[in-house]
């Protein structure tokens, strides 16, 4: 790593930049494994490398509960639960190899590319106005507001995982005495 | 600006949201199997949620207000992976395949 133009490299500062990096890297790697492993269970096992690495993400972007949050929910919840998936319904010795279609992956690739580029391109280019903060975005302040001004959504939301839950199991149970 | 302080700029979290969200559009086209559109779409709704983190942090007058959105994202993509996997779950006991090519009952 450039170390000139980081004056401070063992500070804390330089380390929370170093660890930054790496967890750019690791992200990405995971993501990569994620989009283009062969065999499922290595995508699964790069999106749980994915997921850990959004949740450092959080971290530094000043919201600890919501790196919580997102390796209780998404790493062991949601992808437990796709790893049960896996086991049940993709079987090793059924799978087929190959892409689908000759033209699938260098069109994939390409929509891809150019959705990032412009979406880069419109966040390099952009001058984002900066409004003078309100408050601090602590815990107890995301409690009173989801108990108070978005009391609403919070029942509606555990309404639609309620319908989920039971709608799962009556989907997967069904043609099963 | 220096490698070592690019956490404290708001394009660095959006490029890397975008990159995030096209490396999940190319693996929802890629894909040849339904689990594996799956976790695609949960690579997608990854690199939006690190979006709307980054503006949260640094725009938004209010931070608690995007984490509220986040926890709301995170609920729905809990009951949509919940709901798509039995769905898989169900085409594999009903088909013997979950490969996206070999479901054409409903083709022309």
């Amino acid at each position: 790593m450039n170390a000139i133009q980081a004056p401070e490299l063992l500070s804390a500062d330089g380390m929370a930049g170093i660890i930054f990096l790496i967890m750019i890297a690791v992200t990405l790697a995971g993501g990569f494994i994620a989009a283009t492993a062969e065999r499922l269970i290595r995508a699964l096992a790069g999106i749980v490398i994915c997921f850990t690495g959004v949740a450092g993400f959080y971290y530094f972007l000043n919201s600890p509960f919501m790196a919580m949050m997102q390796i209780l929910i998404y790493v062991g919840a949601i992808c437990v639960t796709i790893s049960f998936a896996i086991m049940l319904a993709a079987p090793e010795e059924k799978r087929k190899v190959g892409p689908t279609n000759m033209l699938s992956g260098p069109i994939g690739f390409m929509v891809a590319a150019l959705i990032f580029g412009a979406m880069a391109a419109l966040a390099l280019r952009t001058k984002w106005p900066v409004l003078a903060k309100t408050a601090g975005g602590s815990v107890r302040e995301i409690g009173i507001h989801l108990l108070t001004t978005y009391s609403m959504v919070f029942e509606l939301i555990s309404i639609v995982l309620l319908i989920a839950i039971i709608g799962a199991i009556v989907i997967a149970r069904g043609g099963r005495t | 600006m220096a490698l070592l302080t690019i956490h404290n700029y708001l394009t660095t979290y959006l490029v890397f949201g975008a990159m995030l969200f096209s490396l999940g559009i190319y693996g929802l086209v890629t894909r040849r199997t339904l689990i594996g559109m799956l976790i695609a779409a949960e690579l997608m709704l990854a690199g939006v949620s690190i979006n709307f983190m980054a503006f949260n942090r640094f725009l938004a007058p209010d931070p608690s207000i995007g984490q509220i959105f986040i926890l709301f994202i995170m609920a729905i993509a809990a009951a949509e992976a919940a709901i798509g996997l039995s769905i898989v779950v169900a085409v594999y006991r009903h088909y013997k395949t979950v490969d996206a090519e070999d479901l054409v009952n409903l083709k022309g």
